[in-house]
């Protein structure tokens, strides 16, 4: 705590007061409002609101289209943190050595964090596309299995996976090379002489002391993963083929927006928030151990 | 540093040659002939989608549809460019766009210094409970009150405006977090010598803190401004005229659906114009955009 401070009546509520009335105006309320919206049902004529008690969360636990959509996001997510960070740790390990030139390639790493999901998105589908891509176009030799993301729930998937990886990827990799270049070459030198193996020496030594970049890369790519590619689904697949990449924040917007079930999407929206919730408390748990190290 | 880590492995290198290793001179070159490899075939698959798309965005729609797929880029380009350009109205959209990530940049980054300044350098009655609430606001992103948010936008008559589209974003916890941290660094004795020289608490941010929170300022720009470009599902609910709409979601009115003539060549070139300026603005200020990365995710 500072020992000055400057002293004034009402100053520091005009400072502070912007931030205020943005927070309360367009975060406290509607959240709150969410939360009531969630116990109704609009009418018919949707000239008004119907309350109808916890019936849209009885409505959501009975739907399989629902369950059908956590569990798309929660194997998108994953695939996107755990190959997107796997592939990432081997590929800066195997390349964990003094080189030159290493902000260039920093540079040319990072770049792609710039583009939109909805643009990377518009990349991969040409790539993926079934009739001009290039990816289908090399395929083609190797089995005559239709890599038709139209048609195909699973091929989609991997579609928009990819696109998400391949924003994420770059930075994945350069903070993991980072992170290698910190730990003092003695201590794995050290483990060596003592006979230890170079994959004994990575899960021994270098995976425990990676552990806060490890976890640093982890929130910032669930967090992606769940909420910031709304737009990859939404210009990509639509949500399709049939439910098959309708994430929760897609489904959301859907329901509410296209099919205007206002209560039933508020009602999604609450679980997502107790959702987020349970994210930041198992963030700050995280991070309080991860101090230790 | 450097110095220290240098020593500490030459302690190291000597102890592995007396265990009977290889040459550590040729292991060394060897490890970074291998390291170099990896990151440049890493470089250049990242770099490959960029280029194909870019590749497309010069081609004709016969040479884009011609399989095997071309790979080079061809004379199309400056017709490709135009025709995005008049179809999805580009130019307005861009324009949309910047005016988007730079007030939300701007905006955010005015809201947190002024609240980070209120916090750490005065007492006020209810203190804790602005900081609890500007904390508050990290547990709620736009998709858990889609709905919510929405209708208060349209109670106040913002739909379709650029009101709507950047003061809703503009709450930043992060913001606020990074310059308290921030100004929790700086000595006690530079705010008691500027009032010594008569400073009020205004001249005080304007003059002295200000110019110090420089850096800061950069790294929560460039990470803003690319939120600010990037972000799809908010205009999306909050704009609905083609004039109002950001270019990440004008581009979707350009992608060539099943029935449509497969013009994907017009649909990369108006993927090449929107990710070009956050993807400038990153390389440009890359010191800054590794520094916002990684105190913003503190």
């Amino acid at each position: 705590m500072k020992r000055t401070v400057f002293r004034n009546r009402w100053l520091p509520y005009a400072l502070v007061a912007p931030q205020l009335a943005v927070t309360i105006a367009f975060f406290f309320w509607p959240a709150f409002d969410s939360l009531r919206l969630s116990l109704y049902r609009a009418s018919p004529f949707g000239d008004r609101l119907i309350f109808i008690g916890l019936g849209n969360f009885q409505r959501l636990l009975a739907d399989p289209a629902y369950f059908r959509s956590v569990a798309t996001s929660f194997v998108f997510s994953a695939l996107v943190t755990f190959v997107g960070l796997a592939v990432a740790l081997l590929l800066a390990s195997l390349a964990n050595a003094k080189i030159r030139g290493l902000a260039i390639y920093r540079t040319l790493l990072l770049w792609p964090y710039g583009i939109a999901p909805a643009v990377a998105g518009v990349i991969w589908m040409f790539v993926f596309h079934p009739s001009f891509g290039v990816l289908p176009y090399l395929l083609s030799f190797v089995t005559a299995y239709q890599f038709n993301w139209f048609l195909k729930g699973w091929v989609a998937l991997v579609l928009i996976v990819v696109a998400a990886i391949w924003k994420q990827f770059g930075y994945n990799l350069a903070f993991y090379l980072a992170g290698l270049q910190a730990i003092p070459g003695s201590v794995l030198e050290a483990a060596s002489v003592d006979g230890a193996g170079p994959i004994r020496r990575f899960f021994a030594i270098t995976f425990p002391l990676l552990s806060p970049v490890t976890f640093f890369l982890f929130t910032l790519n669930m967090t992606f993963s769940f909420f910031d590619t709304f737009g990859l689904v939404h210009a990509v697949t639509q949500g399709g083929p049939g439910d098959a990449t309708s994430i929760l924040v897609f489904r959301a917007w859907k329901d509410g927006f296209e099919g205007l079930q206002l209560g039933y999407s508020a009602a999604q929206s609450v679980i997502l928030m107790l959702l987020v919730i349970a994210l930041t408390a198992a963030q700050f748990r995280f991070a309080e151990k991860k101090v230790t190290y | 540093m450097a110095a220290t880590s240098r020593v500490a492995s030459a302690g190291a290198v000597a102890t592995a040659e007396l265990a009977g290793r290889l040459p550590t001179a040729r292991r060394r070159d060897m490890s970074g002939t291998i390291a170099h490899a990896i990151l440049v075939v890493s470089v250049v698959v990242l770099a490959f989608p960029l280029y194909y798309a870019f590749v497309i965005s010069t081609q004709t729609l016969d040479e884009v549809t011609s399989l095997p797929p071309k790979l080079l880029p061809s004379t199309n380009m400056l017709q490709n460019y135009a025709d995005a350009w008049t179809r999805a109205k580009m130019g307005r959209l861009l324009l949309n766009s910047a005016i988007v990530a730079l007030a939300v940049a701007g905006g955010k980054i005015a809201i947190s210094l002024l609240s980070a300044f209120a916090i750490v350098y005065f007492d006020f009655r209810g203190k804790q409970a602005v900081f609890w609430t500007i904390f508050v606001t990290l547990m709620l992103p736009v998709p858990v009150r889609i709905v919510s948010t929405y209708q208060v936008v349209s109670v106040l008559g913002w739909v379709d405006t650029y009101w709507g589209l950047t003061v809703p974003l503009l709450a930043s916890a992060t913001g606020t977090f990074l310059f308290r941290q921030y100004y929790q660094t700086i000595p006690d004795s530079l705010a008691e010598a500027a009032q010594l020289d008569g400073a009020g608490p205004l001249r005080f941010l304007w003059s002295f803190l200000l110019p110090l929170s420089k850096a800061n300022i950069a790294a929560l720009f460039v990470i803003l401004f690319v939120y600010g470009w990037n972000d799809y599902l908010w205009p999306l609910i909050v704009t609905n005229s083609p004039e109002m709409r950001t270019a990440v979601i004008g581009i979707d009115s350009l992608i060539p659906r099943t029935s449509q003539l497969p013009e994907w060549n017009v649909a990369m070139a108006a993927a090449m114009m929107v990710l070009l300026p956050p993807v400038v603005v990153i390389v440009v200020m890359q010191r800054w955009f590794v520094k916002g990365l990684i105190e913003t995710e503190k």
